[in-house]
């Protein structure tokens, strides 16, 4: 690395040189030069592309294990801690089998506008060599096992809305299938080539740099619908149900955060300028929008929470994901604070008017947050930031491009759309063929003796 | 012999059990407790809701003495943990009808 740095310095010295030694028969010997030197600048600049893309990619995972697992883990009731944090392990790895098999395929590879095909299968043709619809300079292993990490994480923030009452075995079948019917359907659209909502020459482009879209609102209404359909917990809302360890909750939080950087940053796909500018975003949101929240809940006659604070932040984090490549950090500060007092409203007065039982708040956090940040997204994107629609032309609404508004709009319909249906679908079959929720004794019992024979804490032994 | 249950706030545990040491009581039983008498429980928020909790953490202290050492022992735990708020606890004295040291069979008295 170091050699090729001074490599390059000398270059000009090196070039001087023979000039003046050889003046007549040097031109072949330096354009070879040259040609390695290129190579050489290539090489260092795929090596610190990859660099920061694995790294990424396993801060993704983080965010899923331990971040999700002890964030939510810590908002149950003790007897149900494990069962969560397996809800988000078990994710970890079946989606892993299903991405390799076929749902990389079905997002990634080149079909329809809506779906991918079945050319990478297997992964077939998934090799060290980029794929330069996506990446150019990192291997498409890479790329790929970036996108599982967005895959894992996607229906293991579905857990949370159906948290302490569904069968350990139906969730299983329900999430592994929704991966491949919502989750790379949708994939494909925003990101994949020749995706219905790709930014990059989609029929609507729709700009959504990490899946505000992708991720969030899917997950999001995807665990509204689940946990309607499944119904409230017993005792909901007048037994008191409350976190058993803010503690972990807080740890996990603090993960996700940390975390995040890699699901926003990393989408730019390398270690550029680019990353740096979502890096920002994506912190200054969620500091943003922890303040927010924390404002709304003091203000609203109680005491600024914990739970308030990192509810906050992780709002912050969910609104700017769409947006965390293509705005200005002022803008990031102002989308943070926005989707803190949002978010909050959707919790403390849409939820409680409602009365769902959305226990951890998916809905609430993902679903309404991931809205408000594509939208927004429409509004903040500039040119200035992410010339996405070419060197000249503006991204977002203040960046004169008005009718970007209607784009984003779009791309928040389909993704509701397919939330709703594909999920519905899910749920009647895995509903009628295998049973959804557990038993009432089960459910009282506790999921983690009743579904795993465990328990989380045995403090005696 | 009697057996003396004190109830009291957690954070007198250590004073009451420095000052039943000192007035010559060498055994006793520290159970960790919930309840409350007349003091009021504390709200906690849970998203906006306000939750009552009425169980209170207290400490529960079990010794059983010689008739002779009751005052003294009680005396001890009163001046220890009164503080003159509601929440300073209570103490219950019952007989106690056998004590057995299960070493060496010991009983009565002098097995306390």
């Amino acid at each position: 690395m170091c050699c090729r740095i001074v490599k390059l310095l000398l270059l000009p010295a090196v070039l001087a040189v023979q000039a003046l030694a050889q003046p007549t028969a040097s031109a072949p010997a330096t354009q070879a030069q040259i040609a390695a030197l290129q190579q050489a600048v290539q090489e260092a600049h795929s090596a610190a592309d990859n660099a920061w893309m694995l790294v990424s990619a396993a801060l993704v995972l983080l965010m899923t294990g331990p971040g999700l697992a002890l964030f939510y883990g810590g908002l149950v009731r003790r007897k149900n801690i494990l069962s969560t944090m397996m809800q988000s392990f078990a994710m970890m790895c079946l989606i892993t089998i299903l991405w390799a098999i076929a749902g990389y395929s079905l997002a990634f590879a080149h079909g329809t506008c809506f779906i991918g095909g079945f050319e990478h299968l297997f992964l077939r043709g998934v090799s060290i060599a980029p794929n330069l619809d996506y990446a150019a300079t990192i291997p498409e292993q890479t790329f790929m096992v970036y996108q599982l990490m967005f895959a894992i994480i996607t229906p293991a923030l579905i857990t949370g809305a159906f948290a302490e009452r569904m069968k350990f075995s139906s969730m299983a079948v329900f999430l592994s299938a929704w991966s491949l019917l919502v989750y790379s359907p949708m994939a494909h659209m925003v990101w994949g080539v020749g995706g219905l909502l790709n930014a990059n020459g989609g029929r609507i482009p729709s700009l959504d740099f990490a899946g505000g879209t992708v991720v969030h609102i899917t997950s999001g209404v995807s665990a509204l619908v689940t946990c309607i359909y499944l119904g409230k917990r017993f005792g909901y809302p007048h037994q008191k149900m409350q976190p058993h360890s803010m503690v972990l909750s807080f740890i996990g939080a603090c993960l996700l955060w940390v975390g995040w950087f890699g699901f926003n940053a990393g989408s730019a796909l390398g270690s550029g300028s680019l990353a740096t500018s979502a890096f920002v975003n994506t912190h200054f949101a969620a500091a943003a929008a922890a303040v927010g929240w924390s404002i709304a809940e003091w203000l609203h006659g109680g005491k600024p929470t914990a739970l308030g604070a990192i509810s906050g932040a992780v709002a912050g984090l969910v609104a700017i994901t769409p947006a965390s490549g293509y705005v200005q950090p002022f803008s990031a500060l102002a989308i943070g604070f926005v989707a803190g007092l949002f978010c909050f409203f959707m919790v403390f007065v849409v939820k409680k008017y409602f009365g769902y039982d959305d226990s951890l708040d998916a809905f609430g956090v993902h679903g309404a947050g991931g809205t408000l940040g594509a939208l927004l997204t429409g509004l903040f994107a500039t040119r200035a930031i992410n010339a996405a629609f070419g060197k000249d032309a503006p991204t977002g609404a203040f960046d004169g491009h008005w009718s970007q508004l209607f784009n984003q709009a779009a791309g928040v319909g389909v993704s509701w759309g397919i939330s709703i249906v594909g999920t519905l679908l899910l749920l009647f079959i895995v509903d009628k063929t295998m049973g959804l929720r557990v038993s009432p004794e089960d459910e009282s019992e506790g999921l983690d003796l009743s579904q795993h024979g465990e328990e989380g804490y045995d403090l005696n032994s | 012999m009697l057996k003396i249950e004190a109830i009291l706030q957690p954070s007198k545990l250590d004073a009451v059990k420095d000052a039943l040491v000192e007035a010559g009581i060498e055994g006793m039983t520290i159970l960790e407790a919930r309840g409350h008498g007349r003091q009021k429980g504390h709200t906690e928020f849970y998203r906006g809701r306000e939750y009552t909790v009425d169980l209170l953490p207290k400490v529960k202290i079990e010794l059983v003495v010689s008739d002779d050492l009751k005052e003294k022992a009680v005396q001890a735990i009163i001046g220890a943990a009164r503080t003159g708020r509601i929440g300073d606890g209570k103490i219950f004295i019952s007989r106690v009808e056998e004590a057995i040291r299960i070493r060496n069979d010991e009983r009565g008295e002098t097995s306390l």
